[in-house]
């Protein structure tokens, strides 16, 4: 069910360079019913900016009716959700789009969770609905730098947490798939959230004999698959007229679903 | 809703709100929302002969107070909306306008003929102001003999009164609306989004993938109340405005420039509850006129006689 709420900010913290962890109050923690789903932010209450700002769920705590989000202060928009201070009010619509699916991974099996950047977040809501299930999870996190990573010490409190930087200054120099393939993880399903060619990596590598879900990122209007402006084609018929609507059918699909 | 009901040619509209084409889809997404039965209308995403998957992404990017779109008329083709679209739709109380477009002539006669069977669709709106599809389109729509000859061709196999979208991309758009008018139309819908464009300031590229867009939302409001304030005066045809309306105010605004009803755009993907927020709020405002209906009010800003009435 999507609610459209004016949420208020219990908490707004800058966690790495220009990364922020916001935390927000109201009923809509209680519609939140799968991770990776989004909620989208109208950050100014005039016309400027005039869309709304799509961002994953990294926490939900309905106990507390509150959710967090985490976020890289990129644009304008952006910028101004930034500047927002606790107590301040934050017309919210969500929760949207289909997760990832918990359903598909078994007690005792063994699930890698890899992020890239600000795909990080959703994959900790995931991971912790993954331990409560008794699923073995390992996290395998990309950044570009020292600076931006964050997180880590909350992944690994819920598994075993291998960072990878871009330029080696945190964790292992490379890419998440160096990690994968140095320290030869085994696993049963593959969740992950990040950059398009991170996602295409682990379709290619991993889909013909791994369950993979990957979530996708676009530029998305109204974000209820209203709008068509973050269509992509099918897999199975990858230049006709077939296709997906990553906010509403999306953001999360089966690796092999939608052209990459 | 009393004082709101609106009688145009073929819609018996109980209220003059609805969607703008384009941006409601077919109206599924919004009906987990709230009840379509309570729009005075809807216009239904452009439908073409064949299917149609659009222009690659980006198709959108945002501007100040408005947006760019080139989603390229992207819809599931005539059969299917007429198949599956329009039946769905018809379990709700709401008169349908179908939005027709095409690339021919031949295209836009096809897709009027039959979509106008549909015994939901009440009118059709005739699309010759798209900016985002390469061939036709835009070309109905900015050359005043083209579009008369093209509305004319479309009122002949029409089994429902046809409204004609008016783009703001061309010179003198009163040549435009007189055109289609010598050409049969039954009413004028406008405007379309105008031309352009934004640049990534990192590689100085054109964000869209298709370069332009048109230009949407509330930047665009006072072009539409201009346009509409001089046709209106012009043509003896209803007018359905739209152009960045947000707010029941806006509408107030868009009758005062003399439109008889009022299509909201963008703003559905700002709050996509918008539309029943408006109608709500309507009542209220038109009271606050001193007019008993909202018809009354259609021209206030060039109708003097009346004006001068209103102050005795």
């Amino acid at each position: 069910m999507i609610v459209k709420e004016l949420c208020q900010i219990t908490s707004q913290k800058e966690i790495a360079h220009d990364i922020f962890e916001l935390t927000l109050k109201g009923e809509l923690p209680n519609s939140m019913n799968e991770p990776g789903q989004f909620v989208h932010m109208k950050v100014s209450n005039g016309l400027d900016p005039l869309l709304r700002r799509p961002i994953s769920i990294a926490n939900i705590d309905k106990k507390a009716s509150e959710f967090t989000v985490i976020y890289r202060k990129d644009g304008r928009g952006t910028t101004i959700l930034s500047e927002k201070q606790p107590g301040e009010k934050v017309d919210v619509l969500g929760p949207l789009g289909h997760g990832f699916p918990v359903e598909e991974v078994n007690k005792g099996e063994t699930a890698l969770l890899v992020g890239g950047g600000i795909g990080v977040p959703p994959l900790y809501q995931l991971s912790k609905e993954l331990v409560q299930k008794g699923v073995r999870v390992i996290h395998v996190l990309g950044f570009q730098t020292k600076d931006v990573v964050f997180y880590e010490e909350a992944f690994s409190k819920l598994g075993k947490t291998y960072i990878a930087t871009v330029d080696g200054t945190a964790g292992t120099k490379g890419f998440v798939t160096d990690v994968i393939n140095n320290e030869e993880l085994n696993f049963d399903i593959i969740y992950s959230c990040g950059p398009t060619p991170m996602l295409r990596a682990l379709e290619n590598n991993y889909s013909s004999n791994h369950k993979v879900y990957l979530s996708l990122e676009e530029r998305m209007g109204c974000g209820i698959g209203a709008c068509f402006a973050c269509v992509c084609h099918t897999a199975d018929d990858p230049t006709g007229f077939s296709y997906k609507k990553v906010c509403s059918d999306g953001p999360v699909f089966k690796a092999g679903e939608v052209l990459l | 809703m009393k004082g709101l009901q609106v009688e145009l040619p073929g819609l018996s509209l109980k209220n003059p709100i609805m969607p703008a084409s384009g941006c409601f889809g077919f109206g599924r997404e919004f009906s987990d929302l709230y009840d379509l039965s309570m729009l005075g209308a809807i216009m239904i995403k452009a439908t073409t002969v064949e299917p149609r998957f659009g222009n690659p992404t980006p198709r959108v990017a945002e501007t100040s107070a408005g947006m760019l779109n080139a989603i390229g008329l992207q819809n599931p083709g005539l059969e299917k909306v007429y198949h599956v679209e329009l039946p769905w739709l018809a379990q709700f109380d709401v008169p349908i306008i179908a939005n027709v477009a095409g690339s021919t002539e031949e295209d836009y006669v096809q897709v009027a003929r039959e979509i106008s069977k549909a015994p939901n669709v009440h009118a059709l709106e005739l699309n010759i102001s798209c900016p985002n599809v390469k061939t036709g389109g835009i070309a109905f729509g900015t050359i005043p003999e083209v579009a008369k000859n093209l509305t004319k061709k479309v009122k002949e196999v029409s089994e429902v009164p046809v409204y004609v979208k008016l783009s703001p991309n061309v010179t003198n758009i009163v040549d435009m609306a007189k055109a289609v008018e010598d050409g049969g139309a039954d009413g004028l819908t406008m405007i379309n989004t105008l031309l352009g464009m934004r640049l990534d300031l990192k590689t100085g590229q054109p964000i869209l993938a298709n370069k332009s867009g048109g230009l949407s939302g509330p930047a665009i409001k006072p072009v539409a109340i201009r346009m509409i304030y001089e046709v209106s005066q012009q043509v003896s045809l209803p007018i359905i405005g739209m152009g960045g309306v947000q707010t029941a105010e806006d509408v107030i605004e868009y009758f005062f420039a003399g439109a008889s009803a009022v299509a909201v755009g963008t703003a559905n993907f700002v709050d996509p509850f918008v539309c029943p927020s408006i109608i709500n709020e309507l009542p209220e405002l038109v009271d606050r006129l001193g007019v008993d209906h909202i018809s009354e009010i259609t021209g206030r800003s060039w109708k003097t006689f009346e004006k001068s009435n209103h102050r005795a």
